[in-house]
């Protein structure tokens, strides 16, 4: 097959950008997304060009470095897939193919499609966590929990932290991404007594970040590749409200 | 270095007390007093992030570097099956001891008896550990852990959850560290390259990086160095590692002294997604729980085109069934791996290359249901699907060895210390044990002792023998040294101008170590390697191309700087491959089998860790550790 590609470049986040034309011709259907990306890098490198930067290491769909948007997509068009796991096949021949970086406020361009998300990381130092050192634990099997919940909990460990929800927000907002940790550790006994304090802290890092407001338009998690549910944000929201209203009692 | 003799530095004493015993000898530093030391650790995957958090917690001050852009990127988190812990929930009849000798007999007996069957004392802590952070282990409807089963071994003692659980506990050990960032007790630095190690009076005593994001060299100084780096499966260009997964850490501290440990021990993994075309840029494990359902086989028949569905049961070979009746599809590894290497060799491949065997779940599906087994795992059934474009629910899955571990590394002592003083090296990144072939869901195993129970111990105790130094040492003649070196060998490939992509180059190394220095070696594919391999540096030195500027993002840079390092590690794999003459575990030298095709050890010559260390100009050497066993008895590995 052949294909056309239109590709964001800008060299740091200090120039601007432009939209750049590739044609490449004999793609073989069978080959990732990514690999059709090292195919055009190649030949850059060949003709003495910059090639294209992205990011990307596991290229199994679970380390959550890859990511960009596919004709306005994160990700690209099949659904719960990362880029990285995407295959030519998902494309006809002929097809105009727009690449472009994540964009977002709180997600500064690097290079072309390498986008900063270390904001993530301070979201979860924020709280993201349960205060227990190394050696402090008791028995595993002490606290049986209840197969739903652990279930449920894993399902929201799930996400990768690959950025698409904020991706596909129009508000950029990091709300799937939060109530995905928020929710992860509520369901666990484990992570219950620091619950209100998480939620008060992981929150105001978010808003403190520059991410948007979340407006319930479920955008985040159509787009998300580990089809992180949309219960989370709820999730979250009631856990918000417990630990503030817990707190104004506690002030009364 | 010559007069030098290897010590493993394992304390005396009864196998099972020995590490408690040894732990109150150890030295002890308040948090007060620890918070005057700094310790920079390499890498944030499993090993390196445990290891980080621990060691904060006790209060010392941690500088740690990784190439990604956060420690939740780190290639722990592609693993898949699961963690082994001797808890014996399943009142199967596990032990510390069984899972001790199932380690020590999965890898042929080439490992260290006292580090090994601290792992497996260790291994019941990890769970807990895991749990307390909230890791959402799979669990059963009573609401307590569940297990399954992997290869090498008759009990079920792999804890999961699905096939994530790299992830999953990579995410613990995560938020562990986070915890410290956010206590002020640990800076990160994300996508930087270390590219050096710094020695001062012969201690490790800092690193030189490269920033990824401008190219700026730098060099940082410590108390005591910790690399945390992983395995080095990349040197063979195609395996299931992450793309930047690379040996240049270990490698530099090679050359700075570090011994090289059986750099030959590589595994190679029996159920992956073969290889489809040329473009291929990496390999995808699919998980060995997959063995626990699913059933190994090709057709009897030669050269069989006919699709799976319509080859009738008495006309399928399910060899592993046939061979090995006590542990069927559940072989170890290397076993399994070249198994299926015979079989396609003898023609009864499939697919339309003839390199891959069937692995099949019908009769599971059958038997227990479409749902539990979408259940079991779900996930790697929806990447297989993706990547072949086939449903393995409907018809076998196929698959094909590919490289996945190393268990080869720098050698360290007891005490996780490489032969450099103040430089430890733990997880993957260390050669210790797993000894010639390392059993499935033991690799997040060790990355967790070493990281939680191990180092945060050893490494106390060697700071408190060391006056802390919190000045900034980095314009000592050391550092400027390394830093000037570091930039010679940027400016050097940048300047060499030729017409080659690096990926071209790594290619044809790794093909070359895969040929003969994969699955089966022989004595005259070895030389022939060591014959190529300057042939191909000498190719990259002279015709390797780089775009743009070092002082700008530059992923070819990033590169070539990787596969420098590689090219010189694989002549040494070939080196170590051909000294060894014997087979063991994942080394399966072609001139030393039994009748039966299996692995015949010769425990009177090379019962022994093979420890090389750096020449510029000339051989590398090799430094021997006899190994000792006292508390298990040698003898051919069977699993029949």
């Amino acid at each position: 097959m052949n294909i056309n590609l239109k590709i964001w470049r800008q060299s740091s986040d200090k120039k601007d950008g432009k939209l750049h034309d590739y044609r490449l011709e004999n793609v073989d259907p069978n080959i990732s997304f990514l690999e059709m990306l090292d195919i055009l890098n190649n030949k850059l490198v060949k003709e003495k060009k910059d090639p294209v930067a992205f990011d990307h290491d596991c290229r199994e769909g679970i380390c959550g470095s890859c990511g960009f948007m596919i004709n306005g997509r994160p990700h690209g068009p099949q659904k719960a897939t990362t880029v990285c796991q995407l295959h030519m096949r998902s494309f006809k021949d002929e097809d105009d193919i727009l690449l472009e970086p994540f964009r977002a406020k709180s997600f500064g361009v690097i290079k072309d499609l390498s986008v900063d998300r270390k904001s993530f990381d301070r979201i979860i130092s924020s709280s993201g966590f349960v205060s227990v050192d190394t050696g402090e634990a008791g028995e595993a099997n002490y606290i049986p929990i209840e197969k739903n919940n652990a279930d449920e909990a894993f399902l929201s460990a799930a996400c990768i932290g690959c950025g698409a929800c904020v991706a596909a927000c129009k508000n950029s907002s990091a709300m799937l991404f939060t109530s995905a940790k928020v929710s992860h550790l509520a369901l666990l006994p484990q992570g219950e007594k620091e619950q209100a304090d998480r939620v008060n802290k992981m929150v105001a890092t978010m808003d403190a970040e520059g991410f948007g407001a979340c407006t319930n338009t479920g955008a985040c998690s159509a787009e998300c590749p580990k089809e992180i549910s949309q219960t989370n944000i709820a999730r979250l929201n009631r856990e918000f409200v417990k630990a503030q209203l817990g707190s104004f009692i506690k002030k009364k | 270095m010559n007069n030098f003799k290897l010590n493993s530095n394992a304390p005396n004493g009864e196998l099972h007390t020995k590490w408690e015993d040894y732990k109150k000898t150890l030295n002890k530093l308040t948090p007060e007093e620890a918070n005057k030391y700094k310790v920079i650790i390499i890498g944030t995957g499993l090993a390196g992030a445990s290891a980080a958090a621990t060691l904060a917690e006790k209060g010392f001050n941690i500088h740690a570097f990784s190439y990604h852009e956060s420690p939740r990127r780190a290639h722990s988190i592609a693993a898949q099956g699961g963690i082994n812990a001797a808890k014996n929930y399943k009142q199967d009849g596990d032990s510390v001891m069984r899972l001790f000798y199932d380690t020590i007999k999965g890898g042929d007996f080439r490992s260290r008896e006292d580090n090994v069957y601290r792992l497996a004392e260790l291994s019941v802590n990890i769970i807990d550990q895991c749990v307390a952070q909230g890791v959402p282990f799979a669990r059963e409807y009573g609401g307590l852990l569940d297990n399954r089963s992997f290869g090498g071994v008759q009990v079920s003692r792999t804890f999961y959850a699905r096939g994530q659980t790299g992830q999953q506990l990579l995410l613990g050990a995560y938020s562990a560290l986070s915890r410290q960032t956010n206590a002020g007790k640990v800076t990160f630095y994300p996508r930087h390259d270390m590219l050096d190690i710094v020695t001062v009076d012969g201690k490790a005593k800092g690193i030189v990086t490269r920033n990824l994001l401008n190219g700026k060299i730098e060099s940082h100084s410590a108390d005591v160095v910790i690399l945390a780096t992983g395995g080095y499966s990349n040197v063979y260009y195609l395996s299931t590692n992450a793309m930047a997964s690379n040996v240049t850490a270990n490698w530099r501290a090679h050359r700075k002294g570090a011994l090289f440990a059986n750099p030959s021990f590589t595994q190679i993994h029996p159920t992956c997604i073969p290889v489809k075309n040329d473009f291929q840029s990496k390999l995808t494990l699919m998980s060995e729980s997959l063995r626990n359902d699913g059933r190994v086989w090709v057709p009897k028949k030669k050269n069989d085109t006919r699709k799976a569905v319509d080859i009738p049961e008495e006309e399928r070979d399910y060899y592993l069934e046939r061979i090995y009746p006590a542990f069927g599809n559940l072989v170890p590894r290397d076993v399994a791996s070249r198994r299926a290497k015979e079989v396609c060799d003898n023609g009864q491949g499939v697919g339309n290359t003839g390199v891959a065997v069937y692995l099949d779940f019908k009769k599971a599906i059958k038997e227990k249901g479409e749902q539990f087994i979408k259940e079991k795992y779900g996930n790697l059934f929806d990447m297989y699907q993706n990547i072949t474009d086939e449903n393995p629910y409907k018809t076998p899955m196929k698959i094909y060895p590919a490289v996945h571990y190393t268990m080869g590394g720098l050698w360290v002592d007891y005490n996780l210390m490489t032969t450099i003083p103040g430089l430890f090296s733990i997880g993957e990144s260390n050669f210790s044990d797993h000894g010639a072939n390392r059993l499935g869901a033991s690799a997040l195993m060790q990355g967790l002792a070493d990281g939680y129970f191990v180092a945060p111990h050893t490494i106390m105790d060697y700071l408190a023998t060391e006056n802390p130094d919190f000045s900034n040492k980095t314009d000592q003649k050391e550092f400027v040294a390394a830093v000037e070196e570091t930039e010679k060998d940027i400016e050097d490939i940048m300047s060499i101008k030729g017409d080659l992509v690096v990926d071209e180059v790594h290619r044809e190394l790794g093909k070359v170590v895969w040929d003969k220095v994969g699955m089966a070696r022989d004595k005259k594919g070895l030389n022939h390697a060591i014959d190529s391999i300057p042939k191909i540096k000498e190719k990259f030195w002279k015709n390797v191309s780089i775009p743009g500027s070092d002082k700008d993002m530059n992923q070819e840079l990033e590169k070539a700087l990787r596969l420098k390092d590689f090219i010189e590690l694989a002549e040494l794999m070939a080196h170590d491959a051909l000294d060894r003459n014997e087979s063991c575990g994942a080394h399966f030298r072609e001139e030393y089998q039994t009748p039966e095709n299996e692995a015949e050890r010769n425990d009177k010559d090379f019962k022994y860790v093979a420890a090389w260390g750096y020449n510029k100009n000339g051989k590398p050497s090799l430094f021997k550790e006899e190994l000792k066993y006292k508390n298990v008895k040698l003898k051919t590995r069977s699993y029949k």
